[in-house]
């Protein structure tokens, strides 16, 4: 699906005499700050020659990256592209010096590509040397990379200023980018270099999900795991370093770090979060350059950022897999569940304490003052814990006395939880070896997020038939405040017939 | 080449030298917690951010000064740290990608705030970037003790602001570095800690790359704490080290910038890029020669014990060999060919017996001698012992205890057989059926050392396993 897309975006880009090219007025500008209706049309509608290369190039290039990055970020590499677009500048410097002595044209980009894309795998190699050969982490490899190389380019860059035809602006931009003039050769770098990116992901997709997500069962698996690193780190290198010479540093490192990061929020698999990541980063391209097209005053690599960063804001607070909004709800309803199960639990366990198995007793009233103790909740806790059960029909409250009973279902409902948790204790006891005094609260942490099928399972365990044992009494004595607050098990006897069932259901 | 290191005056290179070490020293005293918490990135991604807090700090104070611009990046480079620290946690994003997040996003609204001001004002972020530690002893302040460059000043506080901080909290800062968990147990907070670090992290970087470029202080930070790992393994003497090789690296980048361009026929060079340059070597050679940890001693050590196992396999199978067949003699072929191994280190192997007199040759062919039978007997020995621990003890299954007998016999001392003597009960028979040969007399005797153990594994499969094979 992404080689239809380049395909169409190759043909559109082989074209420019086609589409005719105008003047670039609009990005040298400074004058206009709100566009015109006219500016917006001729944006809109890629209308103008220079803001159409540009919206592709970035387009492309933040597809690009997402894919690529998604990679990297699984692999726990997020900033290698920081490290080998550093490393990168050494080669370039050196590629312009060799060039000239050898009295070649060296300012000519594809000198300085290939100088840029060697040093970028030496740095590669070193980062690879380091981490298999040393006892360095993969982040000091990646600093260690990034900064001596860098170091090594900046002294480069101070001889190539001595240089006759030095004057090191033509090898700033790689530094800082351009994007605003982004060329169309740069653009077809840019294609050229994407498409292949994308190919080998493509086709290589299985190999690399094996090596981000479990290295050694890859290497088990007979796959050439260093082969594939040095692969997907290559790949990293060819797109950095396009992207590098077309709109600079850090837009570049923010282009393969922060599509994918925002990807993840959005979804656990790997295949859909690689498309996302693409997506996001071709959107971030084309929204940034355009606004950078529209407002002179705003550049178009920070722009494309800043959307990126949009982006990523808005996932991370509404992202349904891992967004903030998504975790805290659900952590809000599992809480709410929790407490309106101790809720019910408690009234049944202080009735069943002196029912004796009489079923109607199970809907007797019971004051708050009973129930407060039985747990650490404040009255007003325990109050709105109330009222929501309330409004799901499992309890009725008399505000006059301040006196709360189980409805008819409340009382099935709590039967089912008391029996889940005994169930639970009872195979902790048994199996898991805990004390009695201290399993009601290990399974209290357990039990919330007990599926149907492990009950039954503990059922079949502990050999009770569900159609006899409808609440097995509890292991422990049912003194809640007193247990609770001392946690000692001393003060707790332990009724040895477990295996007794009770008729408890109304 | 050294002809350019004449024209050397103190009151310019000598500044820049101190300014240099005090800067690289500096970074690599805080330098050591980033490399061990693994945050070795942090101090690039807080020199990228802190373009936002000059930028703001210009609108606001209208000016160039430097205490404004000073506080303004600090604040923004410590917002970096809390930001990256806010994301990893509330997002589960992990450490790297969201300090990627954070600092380009910071970048790239700094660089629109800079282009904002640029009409009326020329704040180059390339010159904020790489500072120009050249033109240090230019900017002067005068001081009681007479006049000194500035940015010698400011580092030689931040230097003794660091020192302060390590070593009052040097306990604290250890315990929190290796068990986060261990020192909030012990009463003091890891996350104060952290965030303290963060601070003087920003700190020192703002005060660095002021004056002498963004280069020298992410590879401050890193390189020379990087390379001390690389040393020692004990946390103070890698703060020792890291200082040394830092002070090492910012001296012989100076010179290296004036004299390695001189030698090709230019003018001297970056310096700040020259340091770095000069503390990626130290770190090469700390890797490679390192007394411990270096690849090259590692190397060494593997081959000697590679040579010593092919010393024992060659004993081994001249063993087994007599032991089964009339034959007690065996070819370089024969041997290279049964023990998987080349005719180099073989030719080196059977030398080495041959002059410890454990093996002698006749003609073409290998025969133990007495001292060699004995060195056999004691690793055949080992071998069936473990054999018959691993299926009597361990319960593993008899087919498949061979490589795991094979790869302990080479580590397995005249204590250990004996212990494994007892615990099987002094079998006379391993699990195949093979007699286990008696050493005890002839060991006792010589009152032989214990073989060096060393965690070497090796895989090769030889001998027993072969004969069985061949049979």
């Amino acid at each position: 699906m992404g080689l239809v897309i380049l395909v169409l975006l190759i043909s559109v880009a082989s074209g420019p005499t086609a589409f005719g090219a105008e003047g670039t007025s609009t990005l040298t500008d400074r004058s206009v700050t709100w566009p015109t209706w006219s500016q917006w049309q001729r944006v809109l509608t890629f209308r103008d020659y220079n803001s159409r290369v540009v919206i592709l190039g970035t387009a492309v290039l933040g597809c690009a990256g997402g894919l690529v990055g998604s990679f990297t970020l699984l692999r726990g590499r997020a900033l290698l592209g920081d490290a080998i677009s550093h490393a990168s500048l050494p080669g370039i410097a050196l590629a312009f010096l060799i060039a000239s002595a050898a009295g070649l044209d060296g300012k000519s980009l594809p000198t300085l590509l290939f100088g840029a894309t060697i040093s970028g795998l030496i740095g590669v190699a070193v980062i690879l040397l380091i981490r298999n050969l040393t006892r360095l982490h993969e982040d000091a490899a990646l600093g260690i990379v990034l900064s001596v190389f860098f170091g090594a380019g900046i002294a480069l860059l101070g001889i190539v200023q001595q240089t006759q035809t030095g004057h090191a602006a033509g090898l700033e931009a790689f530094i800082y980018g351009k994007t605003a003039s982004m060329g169309l050769a740069d653009a077809k770098w840019i294609i050229a270099a994407s498409g292949v990116a994308v190919t080998l992901c493509v086709l290589l997709f299985k190999e690399f999900k094996l090596l981000c997500f479990d290295e050694s069962f890859a290497a088990s698996r007979g796959l050439p795991v260093l082969l594939l690193d040095i692969a997907l780190m290559s790949l990293v290198v060819a797109v950095s370093i396009v992207g590098l010479q077309a709109v600079g540093l850090v837009l570049m490192i923010a282009l393969l770090v922060i599509p994918a990061a925002a990807a993840r929020f959005w979804t656990q698999r790997m295949a859909p979060m690689t498309l996302i990541a693409a997506t996001l980063g071709a959107i971030s391209g084309i929204i940034g350059a355009a606004m950078s097209a529209l407002f002179s005053k705003l550049p178009s690599g920070a722009m494309i950022v800043l959307v990126c960063t949009a982006f990523f804001a808005f996932s991370m607070f509404l992202g349904p897999q891992k967004g903030i909004l998504g975790r805290t709800l659900r952590r809000l309803r599992l809480n709410r569940k929790i407490e309106r199960q101790h809720l019910l639990r408690a009234i049944y366990e202080t009735l069943e304490r002196d029912a004796s198995g009489v079923p109607d007793r199970f809907r007797e009233f019971l004051s708050m003052q009973t129930l407060l103790p039985v747990r650490s909740w404040t009255p007003r806790q325990l109050e709105r814990t109330i009222d929501r059960a309330q409004d799901d029909d499992l309890v009725r409250f008399r505000d006059r006395d301040q006196h709360v009973r189980l409805t008819r279902a409340g009382v099935n409902e709590a039967a089912r939880l008391t029996r889940q948790h005994r169930l639970w204790e009872l195979y902790l006891i048994n199996y898991a070896d805990i004390a009695p005094g201290r399993v009601d609260r290990d399974a209290d942490a357990i039990e919330h997020v007990l599926e149907p099928e492990v009950v039954a399972e503990l059922e079949d365990l502990l050999q009770h038939s569900p159609s006899r044992v409808q609440v097995p009494e509890s292991p422990h004595r049912l003194d809640h405040g007193g247990a609770e607050a001392t946690g000692s098990g001393a003060k707790i006897s332990v009724d040895d017939s477990v295996s007794d069932s009770r008729e408890t259901s109304p | 080449m050294i002809e350019p290191l004449n024209t050397l005056t103190w009151e310019l290179d000598g500044w820049i030298i101190v300014a240099g070490v005090l800067c690289a020293v500096s970074c690599a005293l805080l330098g050591n917690f980033l490399v061990l918490r693994r945050m070795s990135l942090l101090g690039d991604a807080v020199t990228h951010a802190v373009l936002p807090g000059l930028a703001v700090a210009f609108f606001i104070s209208d000016s160039r000064s430097s205490v404004p611009m000073f506080l303004g990046a600090v604040i923004v480079g410590v917002l970096t740290a809390l930001f990256t620290e806010w994301i990893r946690r509330a997002g589960s994003v992990d450490e790297g990608a969201s300090m990627g997040v954070v600092f380009t996003s910071l970048f790239a609204l700094g660089l629109i705030l800079v282009v904002q001001a640029a009409d009326h004002v020329d704040l180059d972020p390339g010159c904020v970037l790489y500072g120009a530690i050249e033109l240090t002893p230019l900017d002067r302040l005068d001081t009681v003790f007479g006049s000194i460059p500035r940015a010698v000043v400011v580092l030689a506080v931040v230097m003794l602001v660091n020192l302060a901080f390590l070593l009052f909290f040097y306990k604290e800062l250890k315990v929190s570095s290796f068990d986060p968990g261990l020192s909030t147990t012990m009463g003091f907070s890891s996350t104060l800690i952290h965030y303290v670090l963060m601070v003087l992290v920003a700190v020192t970087a703002v005060a660095s790359f002021e004056s002498v470029g963004n280069i020298l202080v992410v590879a401050m930070f890193v390189v020379p704490p990087a390379a001390a790992f690389l040393l020692t393994d004990r946390l103070g003497r890698m703060i020792a080290i890291s200082t040394v090789l830092a002070i090492i690296s910012a001296v012989s980048g100076h010179i290296g910038a004036i004299a390695v361009p001189a030698g090709f026929g230019y003018r001297s060079t970056s310096t700040a890029g020259m340091m770095a340059v000069s503390a990626g070597v130290l770190l090469a050679a700390a890797a490679l020669f390192g007394p411990r940890h270096g690849i090259l001693v590692r190397l060494v050590r593997r081959r000697l014990l590679a040579l010593r196992i092919l010393c024992d396999d060659v004993c081994a199978y001249l063993f087994r060999l007599g032991e089964r067949q009339t034959v007690d003699a065996a070819g370089a072929g024969e041997l290279a060919a049964n023990l998987l191994t080349g005719k180099l280190p073989l030719h080196l192997a059977t030398t080495i017996l041959r002059i410890n007199g454990q093996v002698s040759r006749d003609g073409d062919s290998f025969r133990l001698t007495d001292s060699g039978r004995s060195r056999a007997q004691q690793l055949v020995r080992s071998h069936r012992l473990w054999e018959q621990y691993l299926v009597e003890r361990a319960g593993l299954d008899q087919e498949r205890i061979h490589d795991k007998a094979e790869r302990l016999e080479h580590f397995t001392d005249l204590e250990l057989r004996s212990r494994l003597d007892d615990e099987t009960d002094r079998p006379t028979l391993d699990p195949h059926g093979a007699e286990i040969p008696d050493e005890r007399v002839e060991a006792e005797d010589r009152g032989e050392e214990p073989a060096e153990a060393e965690s070497q594994n090796r895989n090769d499969r030889t001998s027993d396993d072969r004969m069985r094979s061949n049979e």
